[in-house]
């Protein structure tokens, strides 16, 4: 192997991978067969980039050669920039040794499309199915669904991926437009609905024959770029609830838009990545996902942004003052859920330890709870708790100078999003 | 009665567990429990040598398994936390546990429980840690090897892990503090101890002990670790927080180039 080369060719089209956040490799449950090397799990963070992201994927496009000229893409046709383009077999053996140092759980592929979608689609096919077939692996593989590929390949992708991903990218169909010209939505929705449906097959199946093969077993996902288009949160929220019903999506990623091109229709270079409102998306995310929230409770036509000094789960009970204070002791978890400061690990440690004694304010600072924030909101089995009749004005404010500046400045998009 | 007393073990978890056994037994309400070698107790302190009994030591666990899963992986991660005092706390631990009608593992307003919570909790990242952080070299006999240095002592708990990920290539993992490491043959796994001349961290220094071309894939690693960075994202107090510096002698990633 002429190791000179294939650097030259990492750093390329490493680089251009890497607006792609998703680093996921959870989720799925292959296991070592035949001796053979790895397996899946929860997915392991083997280190983390300077900017803090986790990475636990080697994150690479095949080629960065693209026939398309998206806009807000560095591998649009029109950039001048180096391009490069990795053989099957190197691919695959940059992952198998890298896999073996304990470096990563396994591949994200994508790719600038070459040729046509099918020829592309093919390509990352051929990789997949070699790792798996010739190298016994039984680690992660993440596949990008390319745009505009068939059914028959969506189909195959599936038998040998972990994961599956288109990226919508943009999330309203006028910014689409505006911005990808030469792409149609429709492209994007097809290899989606047909990994959707594969996947319901093969689990209805599975129920009957255990023996079943897997197909796509960590799910598919998709990411939406944040800042490019001026739209508002809720666009983007309300088409993430979209994907998640819709297409049974295990993640919508939200990356925020880093200016990479002079393009008038774009946030000009050097403008800043919207890195806090991002945290902000993520956060709604899980209060969507884990929490028990529904999105027009946290964003509405009233209410089409989220607040950027308050995370969303204080915004939603400032708003709703009625619903509080809420009795630690007696509470219903879903309630419980709704506290701001109180996260779910605090639910469950809440709700076992009030089963041997009634809780108050010391315990629940033992039990590592936010109370800055939580205060304002509940009580507890003590007779000192804030009793005075404050307006959501005054709460915010008051939260906000409680809060340490230490924080301020340092957001995380991964886990921990509420303590 | 003797309320209390302080029972010297030989540093295993199985001797431990039967420092707890005679400690029940006897019905000590505190049971100063200290390994051996590490004795710290007063002058006059009644002490009592603790000879490990496998079938005493496995009473203790099932009583505790009985009343409690969680409870059981929460000694075993407080005990290999290897801190100091953490067997008189255990010892409390399961004392409550064995006298309260629910499981006293989850009754998180209780200090003692909360204490081996966060100590079970500390050792648990620390395993996640080194599932994370182990950097295999290949050595010229084909052995995939690996220094680490964890806080705590967590080889047993990572040993499943890498026998299950690495089942098709001969690995050794060394903890340089403890001395001790684990080999596997393509078998099975056994603990080994070396006498290691070097000490194999991310140095600049090429040992002749591993091939050429691990030293090309290093390369490579550091080379993609660098492209994968977007440079105007750069949060350091981020990265540092999830990615110790003391750890960054191990991680090729991290190599000074
Ligand atoms: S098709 Fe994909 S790779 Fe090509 S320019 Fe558009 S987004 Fe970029």
């Amino acid at each position: 192997m002429d190791f000179n080369r294939i650097k030259e060719k990492l750093n390329i089209l490493a680089d251009a991978a890497k607006y792609d956040v998703s680093c996921s490799s959870s989720g799925s449950n292959r296991k070592n067969k035949v001796n053979g090397l790895g397996d899946t799990g929860n997915g392991i963070c083997h280190t983390y980039t300077e900017d803090g992201r986790c990475v636990s994927l080697l994150k690479i496009l095949l080629t960065n050669h693209c026939i398309f000229d998206c806009a807000y893409c560095v591998t649009r046709k029109s950039n001048d920039i180096q391009r490069a383009a990795f053989k099957i077999q190197e691919v695959v053996d940059l992952t198998i040794n890298f896999y073996r140092r304990n470096y990563i759980e396994g591949l994200f592929l994508s790719s600038g499309i070459f040729k046509s979608a099918d020829h592309t689609m093919e390509r990352l096919i051929a990789v997949a199915k070699k790792l798996r077939e010739e190298e016994n692996f039984n680690g992660y593989i993440h596949l990008k669904s390319i745009p505009g590929a068939s059914d028959e390949l969506m189909y195959e992708a599936g038998l040998y991926a972990d994961r599956l991903s288109v990226n919508i990218e943009i999330p309203t169909i006028s910014g689409l437009k505006l911005l990808a010209p030469d792409k149609k939505h429709e492209d994007f929705i097809k290899p989606m609905l047909k990994v959707k449906n594969e996947i319901i097959r093969y689990t209805e199946e599975r129920k009957i024959i255990k023996s079943t093969a897997k197909y796509a077993p960590a799910g598919q996902s998709t990411q939406m770029i944040v800042g490019a288009t001026g739209e508002s949160d809720k666009d983007i929220m309300y088409s993430a609830t979209h994907f998640y019903k819709n297409y049974n999506m295990k993640r919508v990623y939200y990356s925020g838009y880093v200016p990479i091109s002079t393009d008038s229709r774009l946030p000009a270079l050097g403008s800043q990545v919207p890195m806090l409102r991002e945290n902000r998306l993520y956060q709604t995310d899980w209060l969507l996902r884990f929490y028990g929230f529904s999105v027009n409770e946290i964003l509405d036509t009233d209410n089409p942004n989220l607040d950027m000094d308050i995370d969303p789960k204080l915004m939603w009970a400032l708003r709703n003052l009625n619903y509080f204070p809420v009795d630690i002791n007696k509470a219903e978890p879903r309630m419980l859920a709704r506290i701001p400061g109180i996260g779910m690990g605090s639910v469950h440690k809440i709700i076992s330890g009030r089963k041997y004694r009634n809780l108050n304010w010391e315990h629940l600072k033992k039990m590592g709870i936010a109370l800055n924030r939580a205060k304002y909101f509940i009580i507890c089995n003590s007779s000192d708790w804030e009793r005075r009749d404050l307006d959501a004005a005054t709460i915010k404010g008051m939260i906000l100078q409680s809060q340490n500046s230490k924080f301020k400045g340092q957001y995380n998009n991964q886990l921990s999003l509420f303590n | 009665m003797n309320a209390s007393k302080t029972l010297v073990y030989d540093g295993s978890f199985n001797g431990f567990l039967t420092a707890v056994f005679i400690g029940f037994e006897q019905k000590l309400t505190h049971a100063d429990i200290q390994k051996q070698g590490q004795l710290q107790s007063g002058l006059f302190a009644e002490t009592e040598t603790i000879f490990t009994n496998i079938e005493k030591a496995q009473r203790v666990w099932n009583g505790v398994r009985n009343k409690s899963n969680s409870a059981i992986k929460n000694i075993y991660f407080a005990f290999l936390s290897e801190q100091n005092n953490m067997e008189a706390l255990i010892y409390r631990y399961i004392q409550k546990l064995m006298g309260s009608k629910y499981n006293g593992a989850t009754d998180f307003s209780d200090d003692g429980v909360l204490k081996i919570n966060q100590l079970a909790h500390k050792v648990g990242r620390e395993k996640h840690r080194m599932e994370a952080f182990v950097r295999f070299q290949l050595t010229k006999d084909e052995v995939y090897f690996a220094n680490i240095e964890p806080d705590f002592d967590v080889l047993p708990l990572i040993s499943k892990h890498f026998r299950n990920r690495y089942a098709d290539q001969q690995w050794i993992i060394y903890d340089v503090k403890r001395k001790y490491g684990l080999f596997y043959d393509l078998n099975t796994v056994e603990i080994i101890s070396l006498d290691l001349s070097d000490i194999h961290t991310n140095s600049m220094q090429k040992s002749t002990a591993f091939t050429d071309v691990e030293y090309e894939y290093q390369d490579l690693w550091n080379n993609y670790f660098k492209s994968t960075t977007i440079k105007s994202r750069i949060n350091n107090k981020l990265h540092v927080q999830h990615v110790p510096k003391r750890y960054w002698k191990y991680l090729s990633e991290k190599k000074a180039v």
